[in-house]
């Protein structure tokens, strides 16, 4: 079939090379955080920043190779700088707030929860 | 070629607003996310992450996704060429890869089900059900989509306006493989952890 718009190969040859890599990298950090767990290499409390950290690098890797970023119109990349601060401060103050929260769920007396209130937050 | 086709003020225009749209997605994401770090631990007496993710088996399902997301790359540059059948083919693949994946999740939901784990147990467990359950639908709907333009394709002329389209539905699958990447890593992976 005879292609019906004309583009430059090269340009195209380059697209094809960029999702070549983008899959290949995705693959490696997949099982490089699947292995890190699996084999327990580090203590766990390591391994959560850990396994967060490669998640990161393949949320790059996905969104130079697969999803363009940076190429194309600038309001793209606002835009999602905008939604990953949204997405920060609704994920990030969730636990925050939730993790001070759990201070009523625990079962103590006033005296207990001020000893402790004053041990873990200085309070 | 979808670069070519970008660069029509119209079409910049509607790949900007489903950007958006995947903006606020990602919202809804995150709010599910963060329900389910801080419902990590109440377990209430049931099960934990632990006791009953199969991370092989999750493996499985995120090699799966990623190849997906990849045949649908090759599946959009092939359509910038104008190749109808390389197109054809990509798309097919992508479909059944997609269908594999709900397949297994949706066996791995039924599973848990059945094994008195369900989503009303703990809200662990209600809170794993819902993100997990939230990508899921995402990705039915994106078969959906794919399975019309796979239709289209086959049935009518190959049209600028396919190629757009087919742009658009390369946003969307990546961006849930993207999804997908932390429900792995923090559901499963972090969720599993002892």
């Amino acid at each position: 079939m005879k292609p019906i718009i004309r583009i430059d190969p090269r340009n195209s040859e380059s697209r094809y090379i960029s999702y070549v890599v983008g899959f290949v990298l995705s693959i490696l950090t997949t099982l490089a955080a699947y292995l890190i767990v699996v084999k327990h290499l580090w203590p766990m409390q390591t391994l959560v920043y850990i396994v967060l950290g490669v998640a990161v690098v393949q949320l790059v890797v996905q969104l130079v190779f697969f999803l363009h970023i940076g190429r194309g119109s600038k309001w793209k990349f606002i835009t999602f700088l905008f939604a990953i601060l949204v997405v920060l401060i609704i994920v990030v103050g969730s636990i925050w707030i939730m993790n001070n929260l759990n201070y009523n769920m625990i079962h103590m007396s006033p005296d207990q929860m001020q000893l402790y209130m004053h041990q873990n937050e200085g309070i | 070629m979808t670069q070519l086709a970008e660069e029509t003020p119209t079409q910049e225009k509607k790949t900007l607003g489903f950007w958006i749209y995947l903006m606020t997605d990602c919202v809804l994401f995150a709010a599910l996310f963060a329900t389910f770090a801080v419902l990590r631990g109440s377990t209430f007496g049931g099960p934990s992450g632990h006791d009953i993710f199969d991370l092989q088996f999750v493996l499985i399902e995120t090699m799966i996704l990623l190849t997906s997301s990849f045949t649908a790359g090759l599946a959009i540059l092939g359509a910038g060429r104008g190749f109808k059948k390389q197109t054809l083919f990509w798309l097919v693949i992508t479909f059944l890869l997609g269908a594999a994946f709900l397949t297994l999740e949706l066996s791995e939901f039924s599973k848990l089900a059945a094994e008195g784990n369900g989503w009303t147990h703990s809200a662990f467990l209600s809170s794993y059900f819902t993100l997990v359950g939230t990508h899921g639908l995402h990705i039915a709907i994106g078969l959906l989509w794919l399975f019309v333009m796979i239709f289209r394709l086959w049935r009518f002329k190959f049209k600028k306006t396919d190629i757009n389209r087919l742009a658009l539905f390369g946003l969307f699958w990546h961006f849930l493989d993207v999804i997908w990447i932390f429900i792995f890593s923090i559901v499963y992976l972090i969720g599993g952890m002892a």
